[in-house]
């Protein structure tokens, strides 16, 4: 599916994941997030890097893998994210829906 | 599209790892869809939040049929011990955090953890006794109370 984000047009699975990185940017990034009422602060972006870069080392997400993280803590990540924490967080970092049931 | 579960409550009866660990599964996942959990721990399920008996809960090799062993091999002393480590060994492979974590990662996801009153007194537990992320004890008319919007269902493990 293609998707209108400001100037840019990007391509998505129908959960609105991009389907290719290379499209992600971070005007991107704040359209989705605002699509989900979110206004992404400096500790939203340290985790969308965090989690980019999780998937480019091609490592699983995991809930344990935050707490593990040292970037935030589980209680901060469902406040910054709400509604679904890692779903949503993905989804503006431009990168797949974690498989995982953890 | 519409999703028809707002609430999950899990009513944990046993202290089987496979029990506990079903619940703790299905309590997360339902957070990290945006659907909120509570956990009412009754019974055995009581062990799975005690301090002490949590560090003890174990896969059972007898009367469990899953586990595809003859019944008087799985009686043999220290087979549990041995079924139970294998399995803990597989999870932590998985990523699947042990039970005093777990529990830790669901309090701090907003899963509320309550005690049967009825159950605790049975056992002669005190509050104490239990990890301190326990919200609090609760009779079942509190625990219905809890049912307090539309499309919160209740799963009994």
């Amino acid at each position: 599916m293609e998707k209108q984000y400001g100037n840019y047009t990007v391509h998505t699975d129908p959960e609105g994941y991009l389907t290719d990185f290379n499209e992600w940017n971070e005007d991107v990034a704040r359209a989705i997030a605002a699509e989900h009422g979110i206004e992404l602060t400096d500790k939203h972006w340290e985790v969308i890097r965090y989690l980019q870069d999780k998937y480019r080392k091609g490592e699983p997400l995991s809930i344990r893998g935050i707490k593990k993280s040292g970037v935030v803590d589980i209680k901060e990540f469902y406040s910054l994210f709400p509604g679904g924490p890692l779903k949503i967080s993905t989804k503006i970092a431009g990168i797949p829906k974690p498989k995982s049931c953890l | 599209m519409a999703i028809y579960a707002k609430k999950m409550l899990f009513i944990l009866s046993k202290s089987t790892l496979d029990s506990v660990y079903a619940a703790f599964i299905m309590a997360n996942g339902a957070r990290m869809e945006g659907i909120e959990a509570e956990i009412f721990f009754t019974f055995f399920g009581l062990e799975a939040i005690h301090k002490e008996k949590m560090k003890k809960l174990r896969i059972p090799t007898v009367g469990n049929p899953g586990m595809h062993m003859p019944t008087l091999l799985g009686a043999l002393p220290g087979m549990e011990a041995f079924a139970t480590k294998m399995m803990m060994k597989k999870m932590e492979e998985l990523d699947i955090p042990p039970v005093d974590e777990f529990l830790e990662i669901l309090a701090a996801s907003g899963v509320k953890l309550w005690a049967c009153k009825l159950a605790v007194e049975m056992f002669g537990y005190k509050r104490e006794d239990f990890i301190d992320d326990l919200e609090g004890i609760l009779t079942v008319g509190d625990f219905y109370h809890r049912i307090d919007k539309e499309h919160t269902h209740i799963i009994f493990i």
